[in-house]
């Protein structure tokens, strides 16, 4: 199994509080990892100290062998870490077609090219177009971020995310505050990722959890709880038990 | 040298009076009201018109300069201020440079634009001898009654329930507003009281930094030195950023007398990239 | 799978729309440079104008474009006045169009080093950095008598001709065609910058910095950069200043000029590159108006106009301000995305 992602007792404090404790995972090349856990385990704290928005306490994180712990967010972007949030970060005043392009074009290595023209690249138009079709986007491709349904949005968000190659993406939770009726199409993107782009999937949703994931971490109150198959977590009576606990402790 | 301490130490503490207000908005209500000195001025020329031109006593004039000021205040915020609260830093910014042009252009109509002087009562000038130091009996006064105020103020926003409230608003008005607290009034008279502090300050102030239409506009970067040096979370922290301030101008004036403000500008830009959120403040939790 | 070539096409031109020259900016140009030949009798206020203009433009690449908030922008505009007045002072630079770039090169690099400030901190900080650098220059200036003439000012300076050819007159006509030329070469620059990937980069800093980065834009690094172009800018402005009147004096670091040049751009407009130019034709006939009938207290106008254009809501504002370009640019959208749209489904 080659490691893609690897994190090092990642450790990260905050006022007395113990966000993320001594986290050590690997997620393998390709895999489709989720990470669950109930409400303020920590999974959000560990994106962000993975994307480098936050610095961890201690510890370390390993992007294919290489230590990116001291790398700033945008620099980890440039080596294939993207993510997702959990709630929408988009460009509300431009258009999917020119938001793409800006991320196309970034990964391209073409952000400072002051002089040329948006759009008079056709290979980069082409590659623009391509994903906003593989995404269901064209509809609305000249519209204002702003107006679009929050579906569209949630595909935009992750069609952004793909737009940068990443090899390793970080889904924070894909499908949430999406109508019932917009779900199907974020589901079947996130079905359709490419196969060589390694994903870590955190979610909230089961049906989700068990269909997509083909490993599956447990984290509460920070630390990996558990780890294993779905099937192995499904069965596992302390994974229950957690939940349980805390639906006893919403009641 | 001590001299010169007890003045650093005296318009430090006019300072802290007179940027105590902006603090408190811009903390409470996330609002840069750059006009913050136009109410200074008021309050100043008010005092000048009632001890100059009416023989009103000038430690009465001072109360009335605060209440003027106070209802000034008052008004401005539920007439436009109240507007301008969700809008974005740059409106509020060009708004309230707005109010300082107008408040500016008409204190030159009303009282000309030449520099005027509260005639202090005798009993106020000349100064006292201590063991060779020089203390001036109207700077005395400046920090009996600033401290005075301070002390106050530090009473009634740890002590009583309109301090507990204020607190609970800046923390966070939404939860306050859902506790049955209204931010709205909470607001209104936090404002007309910053606005009265910055009069009364204006008034005291009148004498030892000079009155004239331009006071707003020479005085605003003070203010706001005092306001993100000493961070807003806190009564201690412009305090201490305004005696730091006020003891360094002075001290500034008098030892290096050709560098002038150039030293607190270089002060000032040096500590906000040091520390963004001021030198005293805890961290942000918003 | 590749996409039909019909839809790349739309969605190149589309991508380029907002580069495209539009009908109204030709003939505002072609305005611009009649001028010279049709209105001699007002060439000295076109002039100021044009740098005036050049100044606000210079703004809107920091304010409009990349959202930095700013109250000391006057630092980079004296800057670059009192170099090019320095420069034909002591004769170090004879030639007007050379002293000019230098003037612009040593504004931008003050803006470099000063970039680094706005980086961090909030808005109020920005503000409180931007202020406090110009009241430092402004001090400096001050203080350094035996360099700028202190408070008085700097006198004797005698200007040559440009280019070694054109005389400056005390009519403007000289004036007024150098000052516009220099205008529109650097707003071409300027409308290349914000039309390119690098340009649209900083629109995505501005709305979103979190999801700039997220993209793998260094967002400080084109903070820096488009700061540095727009002190560059402003430095030019000042020098045009400086060199069309022979003079420099403290108050072009004045917080005055600094707050009258963020109204000026706001009546315009800020975020199309326009709004300074339109703001600063406003601007100067407002002043010259008003200060036939309130010579003294002319500012509360400007504070009045200010507080209004608050109150009303800067968005109404400049809406009336751009009408015909909005309702061309919807018709071209539409269309546009009509037929992006037409072309995938007829493949689906």
């Amino acid at each position: 199994m080659t490691v893609a992602l690897e994190t090092i007792n990642l450790v990260k404090r905050f006022n007395g509080i113990i966000a993320s404790n001594n986290v050590s995972l690997q997620i393998a090349k390709g895999a489709r990892h989720a990470l669950i856990g109930p409400n303020g385990a920590g999974k959000t704290t560990l994106i962000n100290l993975l994307t480098g928005v936050q610095r961890p306490t201690s510890g370390r994180i390993l992007l294919d062998g290489e230590d990116i712990s001291a790398r700033s967010t945008h620099e980890r972007v440039r080596l294939g870490i993207v993510r997702t949030f959990q709630i929408n970060q988009l460009f509300n005043d431009l258009t999917p077609l020119e938001t793409i392009g800006l991320a196309v074009s970034e990964r391209r290595g073409q952000g400072l090219d002051w002089w040329r023209i948006v759009g008079s690249r056709p290979d980069l138009v082409t590659e623009v177009v391509e994903i906003l079709e593989r995404f269901h986007l064209t509809d609305v491709i000249d519209k204002r971020t702003a107006v679009l349904p929050y579906g569209k949005q949630r595909l935009l968000e992750i069609a952004v995310a793909i737009a940068c190659r990443p090899r390793v993406l970080l889904l924070d939770e894909p499908a949430a505050g999406v109508p019932e009726d917009e779900r199907h199409e974020i589901l079947a993107a996130v079905a359709a990722l490419p196969s060589d782009v390694t994903v870590l999937l955190i979610e909230h949703d089961m049906d989700i959890v068990f269909s997509f994931a083909d490993r599956i971490s447990v984290l509460v109150n920070g630390a990996l709880f558990v780890e294993g198959s779905p099937e192995e977590v499904a069965r596992d009576p302390r994974v229950k038990a957690v939940y349980l606990g805390e639906e006893l402790a919403d009641a | 040298m001590l001299t010169i301490l007890f003045d650093g130490i005296a318009y430090g503490m006019l300072l802290f009076v007179l940027a105590s207000g902006l603090a408190v908005t811009l903390g409470l209500m996330n609002f840069i009201n750059l006009a913050h000195g136009s109410f200074a001025m008021a309050g100043g020329y008010v005092t000048v018109l009632l001890v100059n031109r009416l023989g009103v006593p000038f430690l009465a004039s001072l109360p009335i300069a605060f209440l003027a000021s106070a209802v000034i205040g008052f008004v401005l915020e539920r007439t436009l201020y109240v507007h301008v609260y969700r809008k974005s830093h740059l409106d509020q910014v060009l708004f309230t440079i707005g109010l300082v042009f107008m408040s500016v252009a008409a204190a030159d109509y009303v009282m000309g634009s030449s520099q005027v002087f509260v005639q202090v009562p005798a009993s106020l000038q000349g100064q006292f001898d201590i063991s060779g130091i020089g203390i001036g009996r109207y700077r005395l006064l400046i920090i009996v009654i600033c401290g005075l105020l301070t002390v106050a103020l530090q009473f009634i926003l740890a002590y009583t329930r309109f301090g507990s409230r204020l607190r609970a608003a800046v923390d966070d008005s939404r939860v306050a507003r859902g506790l049955g607290i209204n931010v709205n009034w909470v607001f209104a008279l936090t404002f007309a009281f910053g606005s009265g502090l910055a009069g009364l300050g204006g008034a005291l102030g009148a004498e030892i930094l000079g009155l004239d239409p331009t006071f707003p506009l020479k005085f605003m970067i003070y203010f706001l030195i005092v306001v993100t040096v000493g961070g807003t979370s806190s009564i201690t922290g412009p305090f201490l950023a305004s005696l730091v301030l006020g003891i360094g101008d002075v001290a500034g004036k008098y030892y290096v007398p050709t560098l002038g403000s150039f030293v607190i500008y270089t002060i000032m830009i040096v500590v906000l990239i040091w520390r963004p959120q001021g030198l005293f403040s805890r961290a942000a939790s918003r | 799978m590749l996409p039909p070539p019909i839809a790349i096409r739309v969605a190149t031109e589309w991508l380029s729309a907002r580069a495209r020259w539009q009908p109204l900016e030709i003939v505002f140009w072609l305005g611009a440079f009649a001028a010279i030949y049709l209105l001699p009798e007002s060439h000295l206020i076109l002039t100021e104008i044009a740098w005036l203009g050049l100044f606000a433009l210079s703004l809107d690449l920091i304010l409009g474009y990349a959202g930095i908030i700013s109250l000391g922008h006057a630092a980079f505009f004296g800057l670059g006045a009192y170099t090019a007045a320095l420069l034909a002072k002591h004769e170090i630079i004879n030639e007007p169009v050379m002293a000019l770039l230098v003037s612009g090169l040593v504004a931008m690099a003050l803006g470099f080093v000063t970039s680094f400030l706005v980086l961090r901190g909030s808005d109020l900080t920005r503000l409180m950095v931007t202020l406090g650098v110009a009241l430092l220059l402004r001090e400096l200036a001050n203080r350094l008598g035996w360099l700028t003439g202190g408070a008085d000012g700097l006198q004797g300076v005698t200007i040559k001709p440009v280019l070694g050819m054109f005389r400056f007159d005390m009519f403007g006509h000289t004036g007024y065609a150098y000052c516009l030329t220099v205008l529109f070469i650097l707003f071409l620059i300027a409308r290349r910058l914000v039309n390119s990937p690098f340009g649209l980069s900083l629109m995505s800093v501005k709305g979103n910095p979190l999801r700039s980065s997220a993209i793998g834009i260094s967002v400080d690094a084109r903070l820096i950069a488009i700061y540095t172009v727009a002190a560059g800018y402003a430095g030019i402005a000042g020098a045009l200043l400086a060199q069309t009147t022979s003079f420099a004096s403290l108050e072009v670091f004045s917080f005055d000029r600094s707050a009258d040049l963020l109204l000026v751009l706001i009546i315009g407009g800020a975020g199309y590159l326009y709004g300074g130019l339109i703001g600063a034709i406003i601007f100067k006939f407002m002043q010259d108006y008003l200060s036939v009938l309130t010579p003294q207290y002319w500012p509360f106008w400007i504070g009045l106009v200010l507080v209004v254009i608050v109150l009303v809501g800067r968005e109404r504002i400049t809406s009336w301000t751009t009408p015909v370009r909005r309702i061309a640019s919807h018709l071209n959208w539409r269309a546009l995305a009509h037929r992006i749209a037409a072309s995938s489904s007829e493949r689906h």
